[in-house]
């Protein structure tokens, strides 16, 4: 097994763990969602109109919830000092802890959608559209995150700071996630979803550099 | 890994200078540290013992000089290149609370590309530990899984931050032993410590 794929499966191990971070942010996500229908009332119309930006709100506040510990925990306990030391480049490390917080955040609550766009009434006819837009739109989420994490990784509480500084930059997300949604609803053709899939794609593609670029800065001060 | 790295002949700092939230730690520190040799670094808290280590290491920037290692004849400059030769045992031990010591060697074992070898938790007295979660271990057993790990790795340069602390006495015989065994086999180490290491080694007293 390579280094990469050791620190992955290490990391999903401890998130799917008791006390992991991976039940918390789906438990998290399912209550903001449900809580919705309290605050605007049950008209079926109206939820069904805003299911769609709902969902995803909810899904951007809920990866919020682990990101912080991202680096973090591996900071405080040393271990992030001797992957600093190991084979695997900061890049790497960057790499494994994106695609950890996807796979035990993105990826569940991508899963758990469709039952609670029931919960909003949500046609299904824009169920696929729903579950479309957050499985590619998601990575965006963690990668984008895990810039944040590295780059308030020595601040101390840089955990209160760290959704300051990633809800502007997911605007765009929620924008296409939540507009994709819509479009199908409208029976449109709005090139949401490709917008998002392309801004998800360069995401991916660059956050891991810049947050190692990020962890080097960290870990050298 | 070890095996894949050439082997270090030389370690060399010259004229460091470590800056540390704006106060001067310690400045033209000049060390070198050959094949079989250890140094033990001296000094009372805060001379900057800790940061000599991390400088070294390269988790630290110096303000000023170089530190630079020979492999076979060829001068290593880059910091993160460096850091593969480098064994770490530091004041934290990367241990995570939710994981057993088995499973936190593994998981290094893979990270370093090396053999997991069980007989290790044996070596270093953690046997009947093996199988709990490293929240309930003590920091003396903790310090023996760490040092588990700093054999798994094969490094030829070893850093010791206060290696001795919260060791029991046959912790104590056990990391020297280790120490020996890898100063004999051409290791290199550089130790932190404010306490005896019981054999001769050079010696450097940051103030």
């Amino acid at each position: 097994m390579s280094a990469f794929a050791a620190l992955l499966a290490r990391d999903v191990r401890l998130a799917t763990r008791a006390g992991g971070s991976a039940m918390l942010a789906l438990a998290f996500f399912a209550a903001v969602v449900t809580l919705v229908p309290f605050g605007i009332g049950s008209e079926a119309k109206l939820l069904a109109r805003v299911a769609g930006g709902v969902v995803w709100v909810a899904a951007v506040l809920a990866n919020l919830l682990a990101l912080d510990r991202l680096f973090q925990a591996d900071y405080e306990d040393g271990s992030l000092d001797l992957l600093a030391l190991s084979p695997l480049a900061f890049e790497g490390i960057a790499a494994a802890k994106i695609s950890v917080h996807w796979l035990t955040t993105g990826l569940p609550l991508t899963i758990l959608s469709p039952i609670l766009a029931l919960l909003l009434n949500l046609p299904t006819s824009a169920y696929v559209a729903l579950v479309m837009s957050l499985l590619i739109g998601t990575p965006a989420i963690s990668a984008i995150g895990a810039v944040a994490a590295a780059l308030t990784l020595s601040i101390r509480r840089g955990g209160l700071l760290l959704p300051l500084l990633v809800l502007p930059l997911l605007t765009p997300v929620v924008i296409f996630g939540a507009g994709a949604v819509l479009a199908k609803l409208d029976g449109i053709e709005n090139g949401a979803f490709w917008l998002l899939a392309a801004f998800s794609v360069a995401a991916v593609l660059l956050a891991p550099f810049v947050a190692a670029a990020a962890l080097r800065l960290n870990l050298s001060e | 890994m070890g095996a894949r790295l050439p082997p270090i002949d030389l370690l060399e700092a010259t004229n460091l200078a470590c800056v540390r939230g704006g106060r001067i730690v310690f400045r033209d520190v000049t060390i070198r540290v050959t094949r079989g040799q250890a140094l033990v670094v001296e000094g009372p808290n805060g001379a900057g013992k800790t940061s000599l280590l991390r400088l070294i290491a390269g988790l630290l920037s110096p303000a000023d000089g170089s530190i630079a290692i020979s492999a076979d004849g060829t001068r290593i400059d880059d910091r993160e290149e460096r850091g593969a030769f480098i064994g770490w045992l530091g004041h934290q031990d990367g241990a995570k609370p939710q994981l057993t010591p088995r499973e936190v060697l593994q998981f290094f074992a893979q990270v370093y590309g090396a053999a997991s070898d069980p007989s290790l938790l044996q070596i270093v007295g953690l046997s009947s530990a093996a199988d709990l979660p490293c929240q309930y271990l003590s920091a003396g057993q903790k310090k023996r899984l760490a040092l588990a790990r700093l054999k798994l790795c094969g490094c030829q340069l070893w850093l010791l931050d206060e290696p001795l602390a919260s060791l029991d006495a046959s912790g104590k015989l056990l990391l020297l032993e280790l120490l020996r065994d890898h100063l004999s086999a051409g290791g290199m180490a550089v130790i932190a410590t404010h306490e005896s290491v019981g054999f001769d080694a050079k010696r450097l007293q940051l103030t």
